[in-house]
């Protein structure tokens, strides 16, 4: 009985040594909170209870301010319902702030923009992806990682221009007769995605 | 009726086997409520154990049914949950992630479940709420809570009924999308008066891993003035603003989208985590059944077989009884 107790002793001794050599995360294991203030207030109030995870310790981090100017800008494009780019390096990407277009070059200055309905491209040696957006924000970071968020994009070959003719027409209408205030800032809105649309797929 | 009594007299005058040939004469297909109230060896008869069995059997059936409704529910919103991911994460990178800012006013928001029968995710997220209600509150500091969802106001408003300044129901029915979001989130921005909004929910790890988690969104005037202190959100002042007419107002639009853009989030990562806490529960649930009725089966194998035996004593018994006497 003694021989099998050192036997298993030994053993678990290498496994144990093994397992420290290359100790690797178990894929269930969970993130940690990142914030320590806010886990030792925690554990004052509710010593008996994990503290809850924060959003980030969920996220990778960012890429800190490089002293020379990328040549490449990172660029991550989101939507509510899919991430269309992420972390993709292009060259220049034109966004449709509500001060007209704006070009977004490597090492641009940061900036906190927000967007009009109107067209984004994305630009990447000769290749030119066109999204039209509804609307959102852009936030350009000093390490040449540009984050835009629109509430709603599409590819502007996904577009059918004789609806948006017939969107174009319909809303114009609904404004002269719009007889509330709700009903004409409404119908303006209309008004204005639609001609954005048009001018779009014309120029 | 007189036989029953003159049996039980026998029983207890003769305690020997000898009582017993009259049983033996009595039809072996009679129910064994008879033959419990005369041997009083066994509590519970077949009758009862087979009804008991019946109704595990249909408890397991339901429970299994609700646990493939939970799995293809949480199919159907895993990946939208999952594509939402990419929505707060330029926010945070931008504006940091604070839980332990000090406010004079904060908000929980605590997003729960309409439905039951999930597990403990709605005891967890409450949990957490009174936790962070307690860490928020002191002198000149005061915290309300915006509850989505029956569960946790059912909780919440046994003893917090007067810290909830607004509840939301019946989220879930028609499927999520960011409209109907955003103009939830206009409506909790419109009635409450804010510093911070701290908004809890269950983030979705895995099928069987759901994390308390608590996003933070500063109002306009606290980034502005967190900004100016420096600190974490120091570096906000070198970025320029392109559009509108003050910081302010962009600031403003900017706290506002992203409200609805992590409650868009939290919305879908809680429903995820509702489904999936729903199917492990329903699982455990008809495993549980399934061993209740293994254990029914032995015990009513075991009353059935005893009472054959004690049937066949009885007759062989009786049998041998007149022989002896022959």
């Amino acid at each position: 009985m003694f021989k099998q107790a050192s036997r298993l002793l030994s053993r678990s001794v290498a496994v144990a040594s093994s397992k420290s050599a290359t100790t690797r995360a178990f894929s269930t294991e969970v993130p940690s909170t990142l914030d320590s203030t806010f886990v030792e207030s925690w554990k004052k109030v509710a010593p008996n209870m994990d503290p809850p995870q924060t959003p980030s310790a969920f996220m990778k981090p960012r890429p800190a301010t490089p002293s020379s100017i990328p040549t490449k800008l990172t660029v991550n494009f989101v939507l509510p319902y899919a991430s269309e780019l992420s972390g993709k390096e292009v060259d220049m990407v034109i966004i449709p702030a509500t001060t007209g277009q704006m070009g977004v070059l490597p090492g641009h200055v940061p900036t906190i923009a927000e967007l009009k309905p109107g067209i984004m491209s994305v630009h990447e040696g000769t290749d030119i992806k066109k999204y039209f957006l509804s609307s959102g924000f852009a936030l350009l970071h000093a390490n040449s990682v540009a984050d835009i968020i629109a509430v709603e994009a599409v590819p502007l070959d996904h577009i059918d221009p004789s609806q948006v003719q017939k969107g174009l027409a319909e809303f114009q209408q609904k404004l002269t007769s719009a007889t509330t205030d709700l009903e004409k800032a409404e119908a303006q809105i209309g008004v204005e995605v639609h001609s954005a649309i048009n001018a779009a797929l014309s120029g | 009726m007189a036989m029953a009594v003159f049996r039980r007299e026998g029983r207890r005058l003769l305690p020997s086997i000898a009582a017993r040939p009259i049983a033996a004469i009595r039809s072996p297909l009679s129910s064994s409520d008879q033959e419990e109230g005369l041997l009083g060896l066994r509590s519970i008869s077949t009758q009862v154990v087979r009804n008991r069995m019946k109704s595990v059997k249909n408890i397991q059936k339901i429970t299994k049914a609700m646990k493939m409704v939970a799995a293809s529910k949480l199919r159907a919103v895993q990946g939208r949950a999952e594509n939402s991911r990419g929505l707060w994460q330029p926010f945070t990178a931008l504006l940091g992630d604070n839980p332990s800012i000090d406010v004079k006013k904060s908000v929980v928001v605590t997003l729960s479940s309409d439905k039951g029968l999930c597990g403990g995710i709605n005891s967890t997220v409450v949990k957490v709420s009174r936790a962070l209600y307690k860490l928020n509150s002191g002198p000149e500091k005061e915290v309300q809570f915006v509850i989505v969802g029956e569960k946790a106001k059912a909780i919440m408003f046994r003893d917090s009924k007067n810290d909830i300044v607004l509840s939301v129901t019946e989220l879930n029915k028609n499927p999520l999308n960011y409209a109907q979001v955003s103009v939830l989130a206009d409506d909790i921005l419109k009635n409450v008066e804010f510093d911070a909004l701290r908004i809890v929910y269950n983030k979705f790890h895995s099928v069987v891993a759901f994390l308390p988690t608590v996003s933070t969104v500063l109002s306009p005037e606290i980034i502005e003035k967190e900004s100016e202190i420096g600190g974490k959100l120091g570096e906000l002042d070198s970025y320029e603003i392109e559009g509108g007419e003050t910081k302010g107002e962009i600031l403003q639009n900017l706290a506002e989208f992203q409200f609805s853009c992590v409650m868009f989030n939290a919305v879908l990562e809680n429903a995820c985590s509702e489904m999936g806490a729903r199917m492990s529960a329903m699982d455990s649930s008809s495993r549980n059944a399934g061993e209740m009725l293994d254990r029914l089966t032995l015990t009513y194998n075991r009353t059935r077989q005893a009472s054959i035996t004690t049937e066949l004593i009885e007759i062989i018994s009786g049998a041998s009884a007149l022989e002896a006497a022959k």
